[in-house]
C-alpha cells in the first residue's frame, strides 16, 4: 500500500467516480487541493466568479447530465457563499458533492482566520454533511458522499476538509463499496400495493395522472408516455414535472397549481382518482389543502416516504422509484374508457385556454413561441419570476429537450449560472437561459465565466423594468402600491409612483453595453419583427454568450393565478 | 395532541445531537425532552425523546428522523412495554426544623434518597418515572418556600416482562 496525501486521494476519488469537470474557487484553505488538481489534465476545473453561482453551475450540470455535480471552495466566506446554492439543490433533489476547505483541526474552535462551521450552517439544507476529522476516514467519507448524493432521493452532500487532513499521508485506497447502516435507500416496488392502486384506476370514472419532478429525475419519461398511451388517462404536471411527457401529447393538459391552466386545475379538482407520481404536493401545487382533489381517492408514489401523507392524506401510499413503479404498472394496466371525462376536460380547455393578455406588441409569449418553432432540442433554463412562469406555461417540450428551473426555493440568480453548467455538460446542445432584469443581475458576473469558457449560451433577458412577479402581486392584491419593485427608480423619482412616464430615468445597467464589456454579445429587441434575426445572430455567435434583451411591458401578467390560501378552482383568469 | 416517546439509535459522532435537535427546531416540532448517552457499542448512542404531537405530525417526525443518515433505527416507545426513569434533583432551602423532619418523612414514603443536607437545606435525589417526579415536585413546591429543580429527562429501555413508565 502506497502512502499518499489527502489531496491525492481526493483526486483519485474524483477519477474513480468518473468526474471530469468540477467547479472550483480557490482560497487559503484549499491551496493544496488546487495545487494537486494543477497536475491532472483529466479533470477540468471551471472557475466561476462567485461561489453561489458556482453551486448553481454544478447544479445545472448535474440536472442536465444526471451526473453528480462537484463543487470545491475555500472555507469561511467561500463556504458561506455556497449556502443559497446548496439550499436550491436540496429542495429540487439535485445530486451534488460540495467540498469546502476548513482550518486545520487543531485550530477549529479558536475563531481562526476563515473558520466557519459550514457543516452546522448547512445542516438543515443538506442531504448529509460531514467534516473529515481523520485522514484515515477520507476515502470512506468521499465514497459515501457520492453514494448518498446520487442514490434514493438525490441531494447535496457537504464534505468539510480540514487543511491538515488534506496534506497528511495515508492509505491510497479508495473503497469500492459502501455500507452505511443508517442509509439503505430502497427503490423496489411493493407489488401488492401497486396492484391495489391499479385496481382503483380501473374502477375510476374520472382519473388523472399528476406527475412531479420525480419522474424527470428518475428518467421515466418514456415509461410514463407508454403508461398514458396504454391507459388513455389524461396527465397534468407540476412545474418540476413538466417535460415528463411531450407537451404536445393529446393526453397532456398542462400544469397545475398557482399558475396552472384552467383545465388542469379543474381536472384535479373534479377527478375521482388522483394518481400522483413523484411529487411532494407543495403548497404551490395544492393551494387550499381541504379543497384539493376534494372528490378524489389519492394514490401517491414517491421515493421519499417522508413526502407521503405529509401535506395531503393519501389512500394508497407507495414508496418507490418512479421508473420502477411505472415499469411495473405497465404489466397490470388496461385501456380505460374515459371519453366522457376527456370531453369535459376538452371543454374546460376550450373555455379558458392559456393566453397572454397584453396591450403591447412584444411579449414573452411571442419569444417563447419563436423558441417553440425553431429549437426542438434545446435545454431551457429559467430564472425566477414572471418570465419563469411564462416559460413554464408556454414552452413546448419534447423528449430531446429539458427544462431546468428552481422550483422548491425559487432562487433568483439561479438561471444564468445553471445554464452555463448545462452547457458545460452538453456542449452539442443549444442552451437557452430565460431571465429577468432582476434575477439576471443576481449573478451577472458569470458573463466572465461564460466568456472564459467560450460558452455560447443564449440569454433571453425579459426587461420589464421591474421585479415583475412582485409587482403583479401588488397590482392584484395591494391596490397598485408599487413598493420597491421599480428597477428604473432613482433618487430623483417621486416617493410614490404608479406608472411610467416620459420623464422616467433610463434603465441601468445598459445590458447590451454590459454584455459587450464582458466580451459577450448584446442585442436589444423592442418589436416582434426583430425576434427571429436576434436569435439568428445569437446562434452565429458560437464562442461567447449573447444577451438578447427583450423590452416588454411591465403590466403583462401571469394568468391564471390562484391567490395563496384560495382553492385551486378559484383562479383569477383575467385582469 | 398527545405525549409520545421515541428511542433512537444513532451514530456516536459529533454533530448528531445538533442534527436531531435542529430537525425539531427547523420544522417546528414540539420537543419536550431529549436524553442521549453511550451504549454497549461505542459507535452507537441512544436517545430517548419525549415530544407532543398529533398523529400525522408524529408519523412525519419518525419519517424525517429515519431519513437522517446518522440515524440507525427509530423505535416508537409510545405504546410498547418499557421501563422508563428520570433522574431528578430537588434542593429545598430555607427549611425550619419542622420542615426538615417533614422532608425526611416524604423521602421515606416516596422512595427518594436524601444525599446532602445542612441545618436549613436538603438535597433530594430521585430516580423515578416522570409522573412520580412531577408529583413530588408539586408536593414540594406547595409545601415549601424555596425549591430548586434539575431534571435529567427520561431514559427508557424495552421491558423483559413487566412495564414501568
Ligand atoms: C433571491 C431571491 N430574492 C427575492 C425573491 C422574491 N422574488 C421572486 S420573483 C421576484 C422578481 C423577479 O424579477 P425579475 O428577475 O425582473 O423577473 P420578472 O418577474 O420581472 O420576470 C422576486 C423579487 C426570490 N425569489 N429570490
Ligand atoms: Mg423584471
Amino acid at each position: 500500500m502506497e502512502q499518499i496525501r489527502g489531496t491525492s486521494l481526493l483526486v483519485k476519488a474524483l477519477q474513480e467516480e468518473g468526474v471530469d469537470t468540477i467547479f472550483g474557487y480557490p482560497g487559503g484553505l484549499v491551496t493544496d487541493i488546487f495545487d494537486e488538481l494543477y497536475h491532472h489534465d483529466d479533470i477540468k476545473v471551471v472557475l466561476p466568479r462567485h461561489e453561489q453561482a458556482l453551486v448553481h453551475e454544478a447544479d445545472g450540470y448535474a440536472r442536465s447530465t444526471g451526473k453528480v455535480g462537484v463543487c470545491l471552495v475555500t472555507g469561511g466566506p467561500g463556504a458561506a457563499n455556497m449556502v443559497t446554492g446548496i439550499a436550491t439543490a436540496y429542495y429540487d433533489s439535485v445530486p451534488l458533492v460540495c467540498l469546502s476547505g476548513q482550518v486545520a483541526s487543531s485550530l477549529i474552535g479558536d475563531d481562526a482566520f476563515q473558520e466557519a462551521d459550514i457543516v452546522g450552517i448547512t445542516r438543515n439544507i443538506c442531504k448529509h454533511g460531514v467534516i473529515v476529522n481523520d485522514r484515515k476516514n477520507l476515502g470512506r467519507i468521499l465514497k459515501e458522499a457520492f453514494y448518498i448524493a446520487r442514490t434514493g432521493k438525490p441531494g447535496p452532500v457537504l464534505v468539510d476538509l480540514p487543511k491538515n487532513v488534506m496534506v497528511e499521508l495515508g492509505s491510497d485506497e479508495y473503497p469500492d463499496k459502501v455500507n452505511i447502516r443508517g442509509y439503505k435507500p430502497s427503490t423496489k416496488v411493493h407489488i401488492g400495493q401497486l396492484k391495489k392502486a391499479v385496481d382503483l384506476l380501473n374502477t375510476s370514472q374520472k382519473p388523472i395522472f399528476l406527475i412531479g419532478g420525480g419522474v424527470n429525475i428518475a428518467g421515466a419519461q418514456a415509461e410514463l408516455t407508454k403508461l398514458v398511451e396504454l391507459t388513455k388517462i389524461p396527465v397534468v404536471t407540476t412545474m418540476m414535472g413538466k417535460g415528463s411527457i411531450d407537451t404536445k401529447h393529446p393526453y397532456y393538459l398542462g400544469n397545475v397549481g398557482m399558475h396552472g391552466n384552467y383545465a388542469a386545475n379543474m381536472a384535479v379538482t373534479e377527478c375521482d382518482l388522483l394518481f400522483s407520481i413523484g411529487t411532494r404536493f407543495s403548497d404551490r401545487v395544492t393551494s387550499k389543502i381541504s379543497e384539493f382533489a376534494r372528490n378524489a381517492k389519492i394514490v401517491h408514489i414517491d421515493i421519499d416516504s417522508a413526502a407521503i401523507s405529509k401535506n395531503i392524506k393519501v389512500d394508497i401510499p407507495i414508496v418507490a422509484d418512479a421508473k420502477e413503479a411505472i415499469t411495473a404498472m405497465l404489466n397490470y394496466v388496461n385501456e380505460h374508457e374515459t371519453t366522457e371525462w376527456l370531453q369535459q376536460l376538452l371543454s374546460w380547455q376550450a373555455a379558458h385556454p392559456l393566453t397572454m393578455q397584453s396591450n403591447n406588441g412584444l411579449t414573452a409569449k411571442k419569444v417563447i413561441d419563436h423558441i417553440n418553432e425553431t429549437c426542438q432540442d434545446a435545454i431551457v433554463v429559467t430564472d425566477v419570476g414572471q418570465h419563469q412562469m411564462w416559460t413554464i406555461q408556454f414552452l413546448e417540450l419534447n423528449s430531446n429537450m429539458q427544462l431546468l428551473t428552481s422550483g422548491g426555493m425559487g432562487t433568483m440568480g439561479y438561471g444564468f449560472p445553471a445554464a452555463l453548467g448545462a452547457k458545460l455538460g452538453n456542449e452539442d446542445k443549444t442552451v437557452i437561459c430565460i431571465s429577468g432584469d432582476g434575477g439576471m443581475q443576481m449573478n451577472i458576473q458569470e458573463l466572465a465565466t461564460a466568456v472564459a469558457e467560450e460558452l455560447p449560451v443564449i440569454i433571453c433577458l425579459f426587461n420589464n423594468s421591474s421585479l415583475g412577479m412582485v409587482r403583479q402581486v401588488q397590482t392584484l392584491f395591494f391596490e397598485k402600491n408599487y413598493s420597491s419593485i421599480c428597477t428604473r427608480r432613482r433618487k430623483s423619482c417621486p416617493r410614490k409612483c404608479s406608472g411610467t412616464s416620459e420623464q422616467c430615468p433610463p434603465y441601468s445597467p445598459d445590458f447590451v453595453a454590459l454584455a459587450k464589456a464582458y466580451g459577450a454579445e448584446g442585442i436589444r429587441v423592442t418589436t416582434e419583427g426583430e425576434i427571429a434575426s436576434a436569435f439568428q445572430q445569437a446562434l452565429e455567435n458560437t464562442h461567447a454568450p449573447t444577451i438578447i434583451e427583450f423590452i416588454i411591458d411591465k403590466d403583462d401578467l401571469v394568468l391564471p393565478m390562484v391567490q395563496g390560501g384560495k382553492p385551486l378552482y378559484e383562479m383569477i383568469l383575467e385582469h | 395532541m398527545e405525549k409520545r416517546w421515541l428511542s433512537l439509535f444513532v451514530e456516536n459522532d459529533i454533530g448528531v445531537l445538533a442534527k436531531i435537535s435542529g430537525l425539531f427546531s427547523g420544522k417546528a416540532y414540539n420537543l419536550e425532552s431529549l436524553t442521549v448517552g453511550m451504549t454497549e457499542d461505542e459507535t452507537v448512542s441512544r436517545m430517548t425523546i419525549r415530544l407532543i404531537s398529533d398523529d400525522e405530525t408524529f408519523e412525519q417526525i419518525k419519517k424525517q428522523l429515519n431519513r437522517c443518515v446518522e440515524v440507525i433505527k427509530v423505535v416508537d416507545f409510545t405504546n410498547t412495554p418499557i421501563h422508563m426513569k428520570e433522574l431528578l434533583f430537588v434542593k429545598v432551602r430555607k427549611c425550619s426544623k419542622g420542615d426538615l423532619d417533614e422532608l425526611f418523612r416524604i423521602a421515606e414514603v416516596f422512595g427518594v434518597s436524601i444525599t446532602d443536607y445542612d441545618k436549613e437545606s436538603v438535597l433530594m435525589e430521585c430516580v423515578q418515572t416522570e409522573s412520580k417526579n412531577n408529583a413530588l415536585i408539586s408536593l414540594l413546591s406547595s409545601d415549601f418556600q424555596s425549591i430548586e429543580v434539575v431534571r435529567g429527562g427520561s431514559v427508557a429501555i424495552e421491558s423483559i416482562s413487566i412495564t414501568e413508565r
